[in-house]
């Protein structure tokens, strides 16, 4: 949920603390709090695609050259995409 | 037309629950709350009543599946005890503050240890700040009353809260008393079937219980909490179309032999019978005394209860349950709390008693308010006392 989203006052908070409208999240970054991002050598990568598959957040797709691109809006920097690529292709950096 | 008949309590509320027609009943039995659901589930084996029964593995599985079955829009009813009920308490928040509106029947019991399965208030106690509606019923015709207006506060659209009704575990909830039961078309009359504003649909999927970061928790946290103190209107309301319709009538705050008193007992459940006894034994020997009894336990109605203390000059409040270390036992904390500060206000001295199963007496209401008085002269040092506890 994003900051601007949540000034909310308890007269007008949602009934429930319910998520009234489908899909919501699209809306808000969720990545913001990561501490390192991965970054991909394109040199390494042969488009297997397990950091697409592994990834928790669904932060990778896949760009028209087959190579895949995580969305930093979403990525939670977790490493897990860095940890499966079979061709260690993928390093985690400090956040700046 | 109602029946008058000689049931024992449990039966009776699970009869208030088969004729509130609800949907799912989650349970895992644990005495003395036992008869309650094993009745229920008779009847949904036997097809008297049209309902999921789920025996689940624990308290805490009884109600996350009762919060799965609120939240899908079913009518939804478990019943606990003691340890059971601590073993929800995970869960117990849940429904509140996600506003769902669950019946539960506690019976009253000890917690462990040593073990006792016999009657005290220590485990509501424990769970007085879940944040569900709570009443307390004094006697079997009560406790079945009770029931039906737990169904129809909660799903009150305007409340949508959970809501627990207390009975003595034991010297209620197994006592045979004779008790007017409703019949499905009275009972049709006063509850209204249950529609949710919000339920699970896959066809109009919304989240329930998401994150609440620390800038929504708070918003949220206060949201119930009004919540449920505007739920009184409703519970007064309910109460009184109860008494319209079938002529009993219930208040928060029930008072006897108050007017003139000048020392009042204050109870809760099912002694506040054995203390109106005490009350006519000590007015019989000219003394001032009253009994104050609490229904609703929450929301604390704190304006009628200031009202029906009345004059008196010392309340003598009775806590069935003991808290280690703590100032003062729950109700006597409550009571000073909507005291402090009030020009007149009564002196406020707290009695443990009747922990455990033990029996609380016509004599022991004596004592208390002998005490009471006693203290009311002097400058007491400790802030509650002990009943009959054994010295040596
Ligand atoms: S670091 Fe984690 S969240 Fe970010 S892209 Fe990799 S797997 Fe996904
Ligand atoms: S897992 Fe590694 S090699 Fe496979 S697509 Fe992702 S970055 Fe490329």
């Amino acid at each position: 949920m994003a900051k601007t989203d949540a000034i909310i006052g308890w007269k007008t908070i949602t009934f429930g603390c319910h998520v009234l409208e489908p899909g919501s999240t699209a809306k808000f970054r969720t990545g913001d709090w990561r501490s390192q991002r991965p970054v991909t050598d394109r040199e390494k990568c042969i488009k297997c695609g397990m950091c697409w598959i592994f990834c928790p957040d669904m932060a990778y797709s896949q760009t028209e050259d087959g190579y895949y691109v995580a969305d930093m809006e979403y990525c939670k920097g977790c490493g897990i995409c860095a940890h499966e690529c079979p061709k260690d292709a993928i390093t985690m950096v400090p956040e700046e | 037309m109602a029946k008058r008949v000689g049931i024992e309590v449990s039966i009776a509320v699970a009869e208030a629950v088969k004729l509130a027609d609800v949907d799912l009943v989650a349970a895992y039995p644990i005495t003395p709350q036992t008869h309650i659901v094993e009745h229920l589930s008779e009847d949904v084996a036997n097809g008297k009543l049209d309902a999921e029964f789920v025996p689940v593995e624990s308290e805490h599985s009884a109600m996350s599946c009762c919060c799965g079955s609120s939240a899908a829009g079913a009518r939804t009813f478990t019943a606990s005890s003691s340890q059971g009920l601590s073993l929800m308490s995970e869960i117990l928040y849940i429904p509140s503050t996600m506003r769902l509106p669950i019946v539960m029947v506690v019976a009253n019991r000890a917690l462990s240890a040593p073990i006792s399965i016999w009657n005290d208030h220590q485990d509501i106690m424990v769970q007085r700040d879940i944040g569900w509606i709570q009443t307390f019923a004094e006697n079997g015709q009560e406790a079945f009353d009770l029931t039906l207006h737990a169904f129809r506060v909660a799903e009150d659209r305007r409340v949508s809260l959970p809501m627990i009704v207390n009975i003595d575990g034991f010297t209620l909830s197994h006592v045979i008393e004779p008790i007017e039961i409703l019949d499905q078309e009275e009972v049709n009359r006063y509850l209204p079937p249950f529609k949710p504003r919000y339920r699970l649909d896959p066809k109009k999927p919304i989240t329930m219980g998401p994150v609440g970061i620390p800038e929504v928790y708070t918003e949220a946290k206060v949201a119930h909490d009004q919540a449920l103190k505007a739920s009184k209107k409703v519970i007064l309301k309910a109460w009184d179309e109860f008494a319209e319709l079938f002529g009993r009538r219930y208040q928060p705050v029930e008072t006897y032999r108050s007017e003139d008193a000048e020392t009042l007992l204050v109870t809760m459940g099912s002694i506040s019978e054995t203390a109106m006894t005490a009350v006519d034994a000590m007015r019989e020997k000219g003394q001032k005394v009253g009994l104050v009894r609490i229904r609703l336990w929450r929301p604390f109605p704190a304006q009628e209860f200031r009202k029906a203390a009345g004059k008196a000059k010392v309340l003598a409040v009775i806590d069935r349950c003991l808290p280690p270390g703590a100032p003062c036992g729950p109700v006597g904390e409550d009571l000073r709390a909507v005291f402090y500060k009030v020009p007149g206000a009564p002196k406020i001295f707290s009695f443990v008693a009747g922990l455990g199963g033990r029996d609380v007496t016509v004599e022991t209401f004596e004592e208390i308010v002998e005490k009471a008085q006693a203290k009311a002269r002097k400058r007491p040092r400790e802030l509650y006392e002990v009943i009959g506890v054994r010295e040596k």
